[in-house]
């Protein structure tokens, strides 16, 4: 232990502690724009400045090691100038317009340039030339509010093993972009919009769909239908003032039905199917010698991924589509027949934790029904910000319940939206079907986690031994593809999803208002939350789920069937440019 | 020659290192000021400066032209040509040197090859015309080195070997007693003696900081790790400076001995040099000597039968002036981004990939093994007590003679810019000296006896930085040079703190505004302000001093910011939207110099009458008033 004094304060740390985390462990917050927690230190943005005694010149806490008596000043008249001359540097050369920015409510510099009482701006000037990227269906990139804090470049790089982005060019034209300031439409981005999540400003941002939405919810003649991903009703009270994973079920529904939707269904529902496809192509993969593992598809951030970095493994990939185009598919098929609507007329969105999810709506595969099975995505974000100009709020609604049939789902279908959800409810039916005991396995402990990377998990039922493997976060997809991709032939499963902790923790998700330091911990919040709906449900099989049961009866026939293989599964293909694994990065993280 | 004569056969003892050196010796004997030549003299040797300045200079067409002419005049057999590194007199370039007898030619071309070979080689007599006139009045000529007041008062430790060997022939530098301090470091010395030894000496680091090297080394060595790496900095960025490049290219071994000595101290056994790709003669002897070196094992295991091992790998920068930052280096030849990181951690426990790394720059290196053989006495006793040894600087501006000078440190700016510089041309007055580069400042004509070392010029308000030392006459708006500096550094700028990137960037738009007559007394001091807080909150050495030229030109010329100012007046007439040239009636004598040399003809007028300057046509060149014999053109 280390005994130091922040403020004339005595304060112990553990060997190893910085500045900056012991003095925010001591309730002294140390502004900062670039330092995330475990991802980047690197002492960039300069807001972390404090006094060292004895040190020469002024400090940035985020990289400085705690020593044994050191004093530490993080507050006086030298460390107070300093950030306001780099919040004035910064804001004479960023883009003002925050009024009409998607970030004005929780813009980071907003925030900390009003906290250190930046009332003028002394050296105005020039500023960048920026860009503005839209390319992509999923994400926006406004350089002009880049504050070059490299947040962004860290999770990518970091978290992701992307490395989609890095610093191009040089001093005051130095920008965050692809490669060659190609659009990241033209990049190998899995467009997962972990970055979204950690820029401190509206530089990075999912590409707005809310405008699409309110034309068609406007327009008389459309039967508008939406469905909300598992993750989306543990987060979006968090944009209302509710506690981190609040369950807000009910109220999404009713604030989501107050915004003129003609029927609000649920993804759980079609969760369920695709438990029923999958497992049953498991059984023929286990049947018929592979290809093995066989790797969930569900998360498009991964299945992207794959397709730039690892298009020579893609028949690993399940060819069971995502619950959002089964449900897609099946609402302008099955629903559309049974409601007696021409399917043209049939508007379907989806509210998504997932920025990826735009991309992937707009694939070329996606149409099985002959329309675009689902037509506009929202991340959870975009439609806390539709409820909010609805002038709704979420936490005073009374909870109402989604429409039947397509929003029946159990509560297998809702942990579809944590890390190894997919899994344990995969499990679930495969204990079922099995067989072996009237009280087939409900819980699987091993598969369930919290914390990003790889885990393994061991499962016997009635003596089939299965070996699964579940990864969170594509920089841990990426190693375990590596190991599959040099003939590890261990693993029977492998559950994949691309952003930390799962969908939870998905790109789209609401950004947490103490800052992005705050994600673990939100993460874990949510993914209890996700569990609990789980327990409460009394049905907790996909199998048992009866409008599935209803839907095998009266329209598909079985899993697999010629018509599901129409509707509900699809193929993959690899796509340029080709993605390439750097290793480790050497940006003062501690590995 | 990139092989070397294949009967060198490999040094596995000391013995081998002698017997060759005593072989090469006899090669190199012939190279002193001493060495007087008789009439029936067995052996001439010819050497042609062969650094970038005088290649530049078309010294190679120089040099083959002497091959030639020796072999068609059938001298081959007693006349050799060599080529060599930088002699440093680049403004008299290219040079020759003759022995026996040390005959320093300058400015020879390949025409002039015939001559020497008739009249100096064949008949025994100079020839005069190629000689150097130290002063271009009374026409004397020097012959030799020593006779050069260019020399006069120079001391070489890191420069000794250029112009005196074949960089690419090892038994030369063999000859000439490379590899001595690496064998006695290796069979006489522990590791730590050799890191007191360095201590003793007072050697401080080359490159700006002037951080004492024995006390980096120390560190190093007491970081415990398997794997440590060595690094030489050869990123020389400092507008003008180029004493790092001279010692590539002129003595190479040099640096792979020091580098070889630094692994030894300090438990590492792989060295990197980080040489700029601008540099293709420095990278291509250098590759030549490492891989000399390794084919007689004083690189790769088991150096002179001990059991350390050491080798060299180069690693090349894109020409970043910032990756001359020893973190931003590092991550350069990890393969990142330039960019700079924050210290802690220090190179030193987690440097190149996260190991303890040791990182000097070049002339440091090139002290190291003098250091080691002669003592840290030897070489503390040159210099002044808290900056020991010799300093090259890299002279250039308005000096007479420019070039790379080696002095004693605390050696006065007045006898450099006098003595060695042989004064300003034109007769104009001395104004300046920007020291330290980018990062430096200014000394002013009334600090000219400031005695060159580290700790007076910091108190200056300047810094050696790695020793450029650009002179600046009177004709020089000491706003527009603070101008430049910052315009440098604001381009070198790696965009990753915000006080670097946008705060340099907004210095210069105060800047702009001050030398195009927008500024304001106002102006003045943010410019003041925004340079100290810069300076506060910089990430790296770049920042810290970017604002450094500014403030020292504020401190010692802040009359000149204010006529910019206040008066709208460009003291110096350089800033051209303050400026107007005009013609005196009474001092023009009509001749019309000026007229012929306007690049837009806006000046007219008949001969023997007053000119007069078309101002609406004026570019503002300055040209006429350069021109003018009579001092007519006033501005």
């Amino acid at each position: 232990m280390i005994n130091l004094t922040i403020d004339r304060k005595q304060v112990q740390v553990e060997s190893g502690t910085t500045v900056l985390e012991a003095a925010r462990s001591m309730g002294v917050n140390i502004p900062t724009l670039c330092y995330l927690k475990n991802i980047n230190k690197i002492g960039a943005c300069r807001m972390c400045l404090v006094e060292v005694k004895g040190a020469r010149g002024l400090q940035t806490s985020c990289t400085t090691p705690c020593t044994e008596g050191m004093e530490v000043t993080t507050n006086n008249t030298a460390v107070r100038a300093a950030r306001k001359l780099v919040l004035e540097l910064l804001l004479s050369d960023h883009n003002m317009e925050c009024p009409t920015c998607v970030r004005a409510g929780n813009c980071e510099l907003l925030q900390l340039s009003q906290e250190h009482g930046v009332s003028g701006i002394r050296y105005e000037g020039e500023k960048h030339a920026a860009h503005c990227d839209c390319d992509s269906p999923s994400l926006s990139i406004d350089s002009s509010k880049c504050v070059l804090c490299q947040r962004c470049v860290a999770v990518c790089r970091e978290v992701q093993g992307v490395s989609a982005i890095s610093l191009v060019g040089r001093g005051f034209e130095s920008a965050v972009t692809p490669f060659w300031k190609t659009s990241i439409d033209a990049a190998a981005c899995a467009l997962c919009g972990q970055c979204t999540l950690v820029c401190p400003t509206g530089a990075l941002t999912e590409k707005d769909d809310t405008e699409k939405v309110w034309a068609a919810l406007m327009d008389p003649t459309k039967h508008v239908i939406v469905q909300t991903a598992p993750a989306t009703r543990v987060a979006i009270g968090e944009m209302f003032g509710m506690p981190h994973g609040a369950i807000a079920t009910g109220q999404m529904v009713a604030a989501i039905r107050s915004l003129g939707f003609d029927r609000v269904f649920d993804t759980n529902f079609s969760a369920d199917l695709t438990i029923m496809e999958e497992a049953s192509e498991l059984v023929s993969r286990l049947q018929n010698g592979g290809p093995l593992p066989l790797i969930t598809s569900c998360s498009p951030g991964w299945v992207k991924y794959a397709e730039h970095f690892f298009p020579d493994q893609l028949d690993h990939l399940s060819s069971c589509k995502s619950p959002q185009q089964m449900f897609g598919a099946i609402a302008k098929t099955y629903y559309a027949e049974k409601q007696g609507i021409d399917p043209k007329d049939i508007v379907s969105v989806s509210i998504m934790p997932c920025t990826a999810k735009k991309f992937e709506a707009a694939r070329d595969e996606m149409n099985a029904s002959g329309y675009q099975d689902v037509d506009y995505v929202l991340t959870t974000r975009e439609l806390g910000r539709m409820i909010k100009q609805a002038g709704l709020n979420l936490a005073k609604l009374r909870p109402e319940e989604y429409d039947v049939p397509l929003g029946i789902g159990t509560g297998a279908g809702q942990i579809f939206g944590t890390t190894g959800g997919v899994m344990e409810a995969a499990m679930r039916t495969a204990a079922a079907w099995l067989g072996g005991t009237d009280m087939p396995r409900l819980t699987f402990q091993e598969v369930r986690g919290e914390v990003a990377g790889i885990r393994e998990a061991t499962v016997v039922i009635n003596g089939n031994v299965f070996f699964l493997a579940i990864a969170n976060g594509l920089a841990a997809a990426g190693r375990i593809m590596e190991k599959i991709k040099a003939g590890d032939t261990r693993y029977h499963f492998v559950e994949i999803m691309g952003c930390p902790g799962g969908c939870i923790g998905g790109g789209g998700q609401p950004i947490p208002s103490e800052g992005p330091d705050a994600l673990e911990e939100v993460r874990l919040a949510r993914i209890k939350s996700m569990y609990a709906i789980d327990e409460a449900q009394t049905i907790r099989r996909s199998h048992e789920n009866p409008a599935i049961q209803e839907l095998y009866r009266e329209f598909l026939g079985a899993p697999l069937s010629h018509k599901s293989h129409e509707l509900l599964h699809t193929h993959y293909h690899g796509r340029g440019p080709a993605g390439v694994r750097k290793a480790a990065a050497a940006s003062g993280v501690k590995k | 020659m990139t092989a070397i004569n294949t009967t060198t056969a490999r040094i596995n003892h000391f013995a081998d290192l002698e017997a060759l050196r005593q072989v090469s010796a006899q090669t190199l004997a012939v190279r002193t000021a001493e060495s007087v030549r008789l009439p029936d003299a067995e052996q001439i040797q010819i050497l042609v400066c062969g650094g970038t300045g005088c290649q530049a200079g078309k010294s190679v067409a120089t040099r083959k032209a002497f091959e030639v002419a020796i072999r068609e005049a059938g001298l081959s057999d007693r006349v050799s040509v060599h080529q060599v590194g930088c002699f440093g007199f680049c403004r008299m370039g290219p040079v020759v040197v003759i022995y026996p007898g040390e005959t320093f030619y300058c400015e020879v071309a390949a025409k002039d090859v015939s001559d020497i070979i008739t009249h100096h080689v064949m008949g025994g007599n100079p020839v005069q015309r190629l000689l150097y006139a130290p002063s271009p009045k009374e026409k004397v000529r020097v012959q030799t080195m020593a006779a050069n007041p260019f020399y006069k008062g120079q001391q070489r430790v890191a420069l000794k070997l250029c112009g005196h060997i074949d960089p690419e022939d090892i038994r030369e530098s063999i000859g000439a007693g490379r590899y001595f301090a690496l064998a006695k470091g290796l069979l006489e010395m522990t590791p730590a003696s050799v890191i007191d030894e360095i201590k003793r000496s007072g050697l401080r680091g080359r490159g700006g900081g002037g951080f004492p090297t024995g006390k980096k080394w120390e560190f190093a060595a007491a970081s415990v790790n398997d794997v440590k790496y060595v690094l030489c900095n050869a990123d020389e960025g400092d507008p003008g400076a180029f004493m790092d490049r001279s010692v590539l290219e002129g003595d190479p071994h040099a640096i792979i001995e020091a580098m070889a000595l630094a692994g030894y101290a300090i438990g590492a056994k792989q060295g990197y040099v980080y040489v700029r790709a601008e540099y293709p003669v420095a990278i291509h002897r250098l590759g030549i000597a490492i891989r000399q070196a390794r084919e007689v094992g004083l690189l790769g295991e088991k150096i002179l039968g001990t059991d350390f091992s050491f080798d060299i790998d180069i690693r090349l920068g894109a020409g970043a002036f910032v990756c001359g930052e020893e973190t931003a280096l590092i991550a350069s030849i990890e393969g990142e981004r330039g960019m700079p990181r924050p210290r802690p951690p220090f190179p030193a426990v987690s440097g190149l990939w996260q190991k303890p790394t040791l990182n000097n720059n070049v002339e440091t290196y090139a002290n190291v093994p003098d250091i080691i053989l002669k003592g840290a006495e030897w070489y503390a006793a040159m210099g002044t007590p808290k900056s020991t040894g010799t300093k090259v600087f890299a002279v250039a501006g308005n000096i007479m003679n420019t070039g790379l000078v080696e002095v004693p440190m605390g050696t006065t700016l007045r006898e450099i810019v006098y003595g060695m510089g042989g004064g300003i041309p034109k007769g104009k007055k001395f104004k300046a000296a920007q020291t330290g580069g980018p990062s430096g400042g200014c000394i002013p004509a009334q600090l000219l006896d400031t005695p060159m070392d580290f700790d007076t010029l910091v108190s200056l308000g300047s810094m050696m930085g790695s020793g450029g030392l650009i002179v600046m006459d009177d004709s020089t708006c000491m706003v527009d040079v603070a101008r430049f500096y910052l315009e440098f550094t604001q381009e070198e700028s790696c965009g990753k703190c915000p006080p670097c990137r946008v705060g340099t960037k907004r210095m210069l738009e105060l800047l702009d505004k001050i030398t195009t007559g927008e500024g304001t007394l106002e102006d003045i001091d943010k410019l003041e302000e925004l340079a100290a807080g810069i300076k506060a909150t910089s990430l790296c050495g770049l920042g810290q001093t970017a604002p450094n030229p500014v403030l020292s030109t504020l401190h010692y010329f802040r009359d000149e910011f204010i006529a910019h100012v206040v008066e709208k007046r460009c003291p110096a007439g350089k800033c051209q939207a303050l400026t107007e040239f005009r013609i005196d009636a009474e001092l023009c004598k009509g001749c019309g110099l000026c007229a012929r040399k306007c690049p837009t003809n806006c000046i007219s007028g008949e001969i023997k009458h007053p000119f007069v300057i078309d101002a609406s046509a004026c570019v503002k060149c300055g040209n006429c008033s350069d021109v003018c014999k009579f001092g007519a053109v006033v501005h």
